[in-house]
């Protein structure tokens, strides 16, 4: 217990006394925490958005305008009857304009139903399929192969069966090319960033050399001399994990939370990536370690007898 | 540990060759040491030595004779090419690097460029070898003012090594070398950067532990030092062993008076004229 006492005391002289190089190993680890803290969100949402397009594959079945109510019961319920299909929800030609209207917003919507002058949508079943793997064949069965090998709806109701897939296949693309990216570049900056408090460490001990060999010749055991500096940088670690979860805490408040309330994609991390608390929590407790094991294994250099 | 053992050594009254004793060990014993550095420099040649308890023993030489290499060694900084290498009887070439530190802390070592911790003021410096061996604080309060005392610093505790001049400062060296009163204190130059009154006041304090019984080995190439010390003297060129006798005399005289008689035969003026404290403070 007095060791302990006595190991913190000398932590703590050292920092006091080597003012500069503490600070700049705090500010690294500051810049670090900070890059890695906005970082891992930002990789997890482009996971969880990919994932999410994956999720929403559905598939449009357009039915020609001169339909009877009739019909396009009797092709609900045959839809429905497919196996696998989870839904079968009628969207009507003014639905269908509407759906527009919002995708395009209100801008150029107006400009464009002012030249249009009757709705050209038709109105449609967007069918969605229990599971995304599934798709593929509740497509088939709408639209089963004929006598002369031709796809032949089940509905002579049916004008056409099309899907928005090649636009999730292009989105999952360029996802995956971003996953590829960002994961290269979080990668980079993990490494980068783990080398500059490696450097940092390695420098503010390497001022210190001539302290430690001074030590090792009055009979100091190697872990009598390490202690004080994995303590050390153990404080370096907690105040710059500090500041820095500090600052990525009021970039939340000020900036990512009004946000998410109007943008999907910002939304989207709060519900499906890491809960604050846990990425401040993995955060500080990398920054405290990183900082006192770095300390340990540098040194270790210099206590070769 | 072995190395502690027969405190007070009656210092005998004849010069006597060096020999091993009857019932103990040698504390430091040489044989056929080789030291080459890597590249190829032989520092020592073929050198076997054997120091008993309680001497008092000058290694002289010019630079670059393998002194530094010598000491370096017994505290198992360096480790010898060939030969073995024995304090108080253990072969310290085959240590395991666990129980180096151990060793250590039963070699006092005075260094000629100090090698204080900038950091720390006298009073921590001297309280650091103490905290190395787990003492506790109590015994710390005590022995550390009272070492400085002995070495004469008691007014700077406070101070930092770089506040003190280089005669304090190697007082302070000493004093931490030997405030757990180890059996053996091996001081390597540390008259080198010191004027002559300074120099004289070290050697006085070096001569002081001597006769606690500790063995003082203390290198220097300040022949003049050494012929008016008169004690045993091993001489290095080259290398090799190229003088081991003792002058003789004074083994019996007391501190100041060998204080006295060194100012006299090194033209120095007496105490009280030229920096006084620096003496008077020893007894």
């Amino acid at each position: 217990m007095s060791r302990l006492l006595f190991f913190t005391q000398e932590a703590f002289r050292a920092l006091r006394r080597n003012g500069a190089p503490s600070m700049a190993a705090v500010v690294t680890t500051i810049v670090t925490v900070i890059l890695l803290g906005v970082l891992i969100p930002i990789f997890q949402t482009t996971q969880a958005k990919s994932n999410e397009v994956r999720d929403s594959l559905e598939f449009r079945v357009a039915i020609y305008d001169d339909a009877t109510r009739g019909e396009i019961n009797h092709l609900q319920e045959r839809l429905l009857a497919i196996p696998h299909v989870e839904s079968a929800t009628l969207i009507t030609k003014a639905q269908a304009l509407n759906e527009l209207k919002q995708d395009l917003g209100k801008k150029k919507s107006g400009e464009l139903l002012t030249q249009l002058h009757s709705n050209p949508l038709p109105a449609n079943f967007r069918v969605k399929a229990d599971d995304a793997s599934n798709l593929e064949a509740v497509r088939a069965a709408v639209t089963p192969p004929g006598p002369n090998g031709k796809p032949k709806p089940i509905s002579p109701i049916v004008q056409e069966v099309f899907d928005r897939q090649e636009d999730s296949r292009k989105i999952e693309q360029v996802t995956s090319a971003l996953k590829i990216v960002l994961t290269v570049i979080t990668a980079l900056l993990i490494v980068a960033s783990l080398m500059l408090v490696g450097n940092t460490i390695r420098l503010s001990i390497y001022t210190r050399r001539r302290e430690v060999e001074v030590m090792r010749l009055v009979g100091a055991t190697r872990w009598f001399i390490r202690w004080p500096f994995m303590i050390e940088g153990m404080v370096v670690g907690f105040f710059g994990g500090l500041v820095a979860i500090l600052i990525l805490w009021l970039g939340k408040l000020t900036i990512v939370d009004p946000l998410s309330n109007s943008i999907g994609f910002l939304a989207a991390q709060n519900d499906t990536t890491l809960s604050f608390p846990a990425l401040v929590a993995i955060l500080f407790a990398a920054a405290v370690l990183v900082s006192a094991v770095g300390s340990g294994v540098t040194l270790r250099r210099f206590l070769r007898v | 540990m072995a190395l502690r053992k027969r405190k007070n050594r009656k210092t005998s009254d004849e010069p006597q060759p060096p020999r091993r004793r009857k019932g103990g060990a040698p504390i430091i014993e040489m044989r056929d040491v080789t030291k080459v550095y890597p590249g190829g420099h032989m520092a020592l040649d073929r050198v076997s030595l054997a120091i008993d308890r309680g001497e008092f023993v000058f290694l002289v030489g010019p630079t670059g004779c393998g002194k530094s290499t010598l000491i370096k060694m017994l505290i198992r900084e360096l480790k010898a090419t060939e030969g073995s290498v024995k304090i108080a009887g253990r072969d310290i070439g085959a240590m395991p690097e666990k129980k180096i530190p151990q060793l250590r802390r039963n070699i006092g070592t005075v260094f000629q460029d100090f090698k204080l911790l900038p950091d720390r003021t006298v009073y921590d410096n001297v309280a650091y070898a103490l905290q190395v061996l787990g003492a506790h604080r109590g015994e710390i309060r005590r022995q550390v003012p009272q070492i400085l005392r002995l070495v004469g610093l008691s007014t700077k505790l406070h101070s930092y090594p770089d506040e003190l001049s280089g005669g304090e400062q190697q007082r302070v060296s000493v004093a931490r070398a030997f405030v757990n009163h180890p059996p053996l204190l091996l001081a390597d130059e540390p008259s080198g950067n010191l004027d002559p009154v300074t120099s004289i006041g070290v050697m006085q304090l070096l001569y002081r532990i001597n006769k606690t019984g500790t063995t003082v080995v203390v290198v220097t190439h300040d022949r003049e030092m050494v012929d008016s010390m008169r004690r045993r003297v091993i001489e290095l060129y080259e290398g090799r062993v190229v003088r081991d006798e003792i002058s003789g005399g004074y083994t019996e005289e007391s501190t100041s008076e060998l204080g006295l008689r060194m100012r006299a035969e090194m033209g120095v003026a007496p105490e009280g004229q030229t920096n006084g404290h620096t003496s008077e403070s020893l007894f």
